[in-house]
């Protein structure tokens, strides 16, 4: 009997004590502050140099820390006991956080720099004006590929060449609702924001022809596979396939002519910011013409600053897989949010494709 | 020290009113909701639908395989193991990977079954052209089975272990042969340690979901895998929740269906 008080009482101080380390670990966050600017991120999303840039030309001391998914974000702000200053939330998570109201409206004044963002991606449809939030990075879902491995016809100017019965056993797909169905749509020529349920019944009896050339739906897994060359042909986001393509040479990206998603990820003030004019002044920084070439350079996604367009290389601005000109990006789509009924239904027919693979 | 039943039995009471029967009652409550949070029996109607129905049998099919084949390999494993010398100590080294974090396990079957891995290596040397294991059903049925091993022979071990070796012998001193002294001595009297076996094995087995990913593509889907699209994805708890409903009903029959018999004495 002593031994079991004991035991139980050994249990209790050790959950006490870890529920007390976990709750420090956790306040991190909250330390923010005057002075100090606490900036919630992608990881590898920015080069560390700007950082101490930063610090340096405004005496403000930078937390830095990461996240790797919208939704993680959202929850940890969601559930309030952070102080993060700054967060980089991609287009349908930011129409959420406006929605939920866990946004500062920002203030333009502050934000001279704004100017050098090319117009093309202000104002659009998920945050109306720019109220709450200023473009970061963007970027398209396509299709990389490694040309040495599938026959010379294919070039993936259509998605249907995704059909071909020369790719058998050769293709991934990413593992998303709206990215997967919303191919499905793109190449059928409708919006991949379908509302019609008609138009979504076409899309997954045509991709339940892909049956045989599917190998896998997998989530990152699959930068690794590309860069090993264990993968061939994978649809997935432009940015991703930049990664992969600085690892393996051999490897093209393209965006199927037919239309595809165009996303952004943008900068945010939560409601929790404890220092808002210095994100202020962090937003305004980023959007400098020098110091956003340089991130540019670092990061590889495409930036919207059409100020450091001019800075950078002329290869990688012309460089028409990851900046394509304006005439194509009338094929490209933003994902508006559907609502979570219509949501649930592009998640049903998702499943009810990958049930027909096996 | 005198012994107070009721006093001493509040603690586990409360902790299972807290931590089995509130979450099972939370799960059935959500199960009941729509979206908006509405009552709705919608979700039930749902399921009867031929999408979940299909998932529901291939969750049992496969479930189903993963547990034969780990059997097949476990109880042999278990009973050799009986016959070592310092058993205990190969029973812990039997053991000891069921520790490593499952995740780390299966990514390490993504390198092991790559093109480039050594499974393929090997292939090669016996002049046959590479293939890729990974993504298929075999690969998913033999991570599975990997995972699930050490899990079952503990339970028949331990079953082995108790059992009286006189009786082997006793079975083959009256003529008995190696065959049916397994048939008709060792296996029944090991049928408990089995039944437990498949008791951790195929429930767990019927919610797989990270593997039917990694090491299936997405080619498998199981119950579990449309759990965590519906409340990860879809937000859809509702839906989420009612396949969980489901999948512990079918916990529930299969407890039934392997439970211990209560005999008088030892037959």
């Amino acid at each position: 009997m002593k031994s079991l008080i004991h035991a139980t009482l050994a249990i209790v101080v050790t959950c006490g004590v870890l529920w007390f380390a976990a709750s420090k670990l956790e306040a991190s966050g909250a330390a923010g502050g005057e002075g100090v600017l606490t900036v919630y991120n992608w990881g590898e999303y920015i080069d560390p140099a700007l950082i101490d840039q930063f610090e340096e030309e405004t005496g403000i001391t930078v937390i830095y820390e990461t996240f790797d998914s919208n939704e993680a974000m959202l929850t940890k702000i969601k559930q309030g006991g952070s102080a993060y200053d700054i967060a980089v939330p991609s287009e349908y998570a930011i129409e959420t956080m406006i929605e939920e109201d866990l946004l500062i409206e920002i203030d333009h004044s502050k934000i001279p720099n704004l100017k050098n963002i090319d117009p093309y991606f202000l104002d659009l449809p998920f945050d109306p004006k720019n109220r709450y939030s200023i473009p970061y990075f963007w970027g398209t879902v396509g299709i990389v590929y490694n040309p040495n491995d599938i026959p010379e016809h294919i070039t993936f100017d259509s998605w249907d060449d995704l059909w071909d019965p020369a790719l058998k056993n050769k293709v991934f797909l990413v593992d998303g609702a709206r990215e997967v169905i919303g191919m499905g749509l793109n190449s059928l020529g409708y919006s991949l924001n379908s509302r019609d349920d008609n138009e979504l019944r076409e899309a997954v009896e045509k991709l339940k022809g892909l049956n045989g050339n599917v190998k896998a739906i997998i989530g990152d897994e699959i930068t690794p596979l590309m860069i090993n060359n264990e993968a061939t042909v994978s649809l997935t986001f432009s940015g991703q396939a930049a990664d992969m393509m600085w690892e393996n040479e051999e490897l093209d990206f393209a965006v199927p002519s037919e239309g595809s998603n165009l996303w952004f990820d943008n900068m945010v003030i939560p409601k929790t910011a404890q220092n808002v004019e210095g994100a202020h002044l962090f937003i305004n920084f980023m959007l400098d013409a020098e110091v956003a070439a340089q991130n540019t350079d670092y990061v590889g996604y495409s930036i919207p600053n059409k100020a450091a367009w001019e800075l950078l290389d002329e290869e990688v601005i012309n460089d028409e897989r990851f900046y394509p000109p304006e005439e194509m990006r009338g094929n490209l789509e933003v994902y508006e949010n559907l609502g979570l009924e219509l949501l649930g239904t592009y998640n049903e027919y998702f499943l009810e494709f990958k049930m027909s693979l096996n | 020290m005198k012994f107070k039943p009721k006093a001493t039995f509040s603690p586990y009471l409360l902790w299972i009113v807290l931590f089995v029967i509130a979450p099972i009652g939370l799960i059935f409550y959500y199960s009941l909701l729509d979206l908006n949070g509405d009552f709705t029996l919608a979700n039930y109607r749902n399921f009867f639908t031929p999408a979940y129905l299909t998932m529901t049998l291939t969750s049992f099919w496969y479930a189903f395989l993963i547990t034969f084949f780990t059997l097949l390999i476990a109880y042999p494993t278990a009973y050799f193991l009986t016959k070592t010398k310092h058993k205990h100590l190969w029973l812990m080294l039997v053991i000891i990977p069921s520790w490593i974090n499952l995740l780390l396990k299966t990514y390490a079957f993504i390198g092991i079954f790559g093109l480039y891995g050594p499974v393929n290596a090997m292939i090669e040397v016996f002049g046959f052209d590479p293939t890729q294991i990974l993504f298929t059903d075999f690969s998913f049925v033999f991570v599975a089975v990997y995972i699930f091993i050490p899990f079952m022979i503990i339970p028949i071990f331990n079953a082995l272990d108790k059992m009286n070796p006189s009786l082997i012998y006793a079975a083959r001193d009256l003529g008995a042969s190696a065959f049916t002294t397994f048939r008709r001595v060792i296996f029944p009297l090991t049928i408990e340690g089995v039944k437990s076996g498949i008791q951790v094995t195929f429930i767990p087995a019927l919610s797989l979901f990270m593997i039917t990913r990694l090491i299936a593509g997405n080619k498998v889907i199981t119950l579990g895998t449309a759990i965590e699209q519906q409340f990860l994805v879809a937000q859809n708890w509702g839906m989420g929740s009612t396949i969980a409903v489901f999948l512990i009903l079918i916990m529930f029959a299969s407890m039934r269906l392997t439970r211990k018999k209560k005999r008088g004495g030892r037959a």
